[in-house]
């Protein structure tokens, strides 16, 4: 006899309330679909790609939803060298992601220019871009990148939302 | 036919212009004693000597000597197997040689990368930019009075230049350590190595006039 079971919402069972805070709930619909702009620019890129493929799998964590178009990114993982040639593309594409976006810097050249000491390149792509979350190595281990990925949902589930809006910063300067 | 053989038949053509051939594991190099010859030498070679690929323009930079510049063409037969090198002088005022676009079209990037890195002109190139570097970067990298380090340059809208740390981080090695451990960077403590505390003060300098805030990597306050 085949067993019963009733799909969808079952009142019985989920009619509970949770209550929470608009900024609780918001952070988490936030944190789960991180939608990352894979900026790749060397070798780094390589191991992200990695880090979306099966083995390491970064569904798990609702990133898998990469997007190259920088309006439909909130993450951006830059993986690679930064040239000066490139810098400005970068900051241009960083500047046409929505808010609310983050910026991870995988990798060794990313956060430092790593063993780039040279002319040609960019020592840091902090110094164009706010940076949220550095990754150490060269290219990083996937595990690191979503090690990364998990610090970043911690620092989104801290942050204010409600309070960052603009029509309650426009209400304040009403008042 | 060997190379040094090709190279002998250069010889024979050119007479004084060309020097004795040099043999090095089957390859020759002759040197050309006038640059403004160089198409017309590259030319025969690919003519009557069957040389259909040019593998490589490369540059020197004898800074002090003169003449200044040393270009060198390397030349390969793809269907007899030899290989010669010819080498040239070009003096610093003039900074120009001929360009060989015309008889391999390779050497279009060629040319344009010596241009890009030594600053040295191609006549007849029809479109001599710069390939690595942007259209008015205002230095040529590769030259010997040019520091690793960079210098800064501005073009609003394009890119810029800062110059970089040599010192300080985890890819530079100390130099006058007295032993391997002591020069070696990755075990540099970041909270108690002066080098690196100073690297990172500095960056954190240059994070606070982009953004306004002090947020740069790694802490520096423990001790």
């Amino acid at each position: 006899m085949q067993a019963q079971s009733e799909i969808g919402y079952n009142s019985k069972i989920e009619g509970d309330v949770v209550v929470t805070t608009v900024d609780a709930a918001l952070n988490w619909f936030r944190k789960n679909s991180v939608w990352p702009m894979p900026m790749g620019l060397a070798c780094c890129a390589i191991e992200l790609m990695a880090v979306g493929a099966s083995r390491f799998d970064i569904s798990r964590f609702g990133s898998e939803v990469m997007r190259f178009s920088p309006r439909q990114a909130d993450c951006m993982i830059v993986a690679g060298t930064v040239t000066y040639k490139m810098a400005l593309s970068v900051k241009r594409i960083w500047d046409q992601m929505p808010e609310p976006k983050w910026c991870i810097a995988m990798g060794a050249c990313a956060s430092t220019g790593g063993m780039y000491r040279s002319y040609a390149v960019l020592q840091g792509v902090d110094r164009i871009i706010p940076v949220d979350i550095y990754i150490s190595g060269c290219p990083p281990r996937p595990e690191a990148v979503l090690d990364a990925l998990m610090k970043l949902q911690d620092k989104i589930s801290k942050q204010p939302v409600i309070e960052n809006l603009t029509i309650t910063n426009l209400k304040k300067e009403a008042v | 036919m060997t190379s040094v053989e090709a190279a002998k038949k250069l010889k024979a053509k050119f007479g004084d212009l060309i020097s004795e051939p040099l043999e090095f594991r089957g390859e020759a190099s002759v040197t050309l004693t006038d640059a403004e010859k160089i198409a017309e030498v590259c030319l025969y070679a690919k003519n009557d000597l069957d040389f259909n690929y040019l593998v490589d323009i490369s540059s020197l930079d004898n800074y002090g000597d003169d003449p200044r510049w040393t270009l060198i063409y390397h030349l390969r037969g793809l269907n007899n197997g030899c290989e010669v090198r010819i080498r040239t002088d070009v003096s610093e005022e003039k900074s120009k040689v001929p360009s060989v676009l015309s008889i391999w079209t390779t050497a279009n990037w060629h040319e344009r990368e010596v241009y890009d890195m030594m600053g040295i002109h191609f006549k007849g190139h029809p479109d001599l930019r710069r390939i690595l570097m942007w259209e008015g970067y205002p230095y040529f990298p590769l030259r010997k009075d040019f520091p690793l380090a960079g210098k800064e340059s501005e073009l609003p809208g394009i890119a810029f230049t800062r110059i970089t740390p040599m010192e300080g981080g985890p890819f530079v090695t100390v130099a006058g350590g007295n032993s391997a451990q002591s020069r070696e960077p990755r075990i540099r403590i970041p909270e108690t190595d002066s080098l690196e505390t100073m690297s990172r003060l500095e960056r954190r300098k240059e994070i606070q006039e982009a953004h306004g805030h002090p947020k740069g990597p790694g802490p520096i306050e423990k001790k």
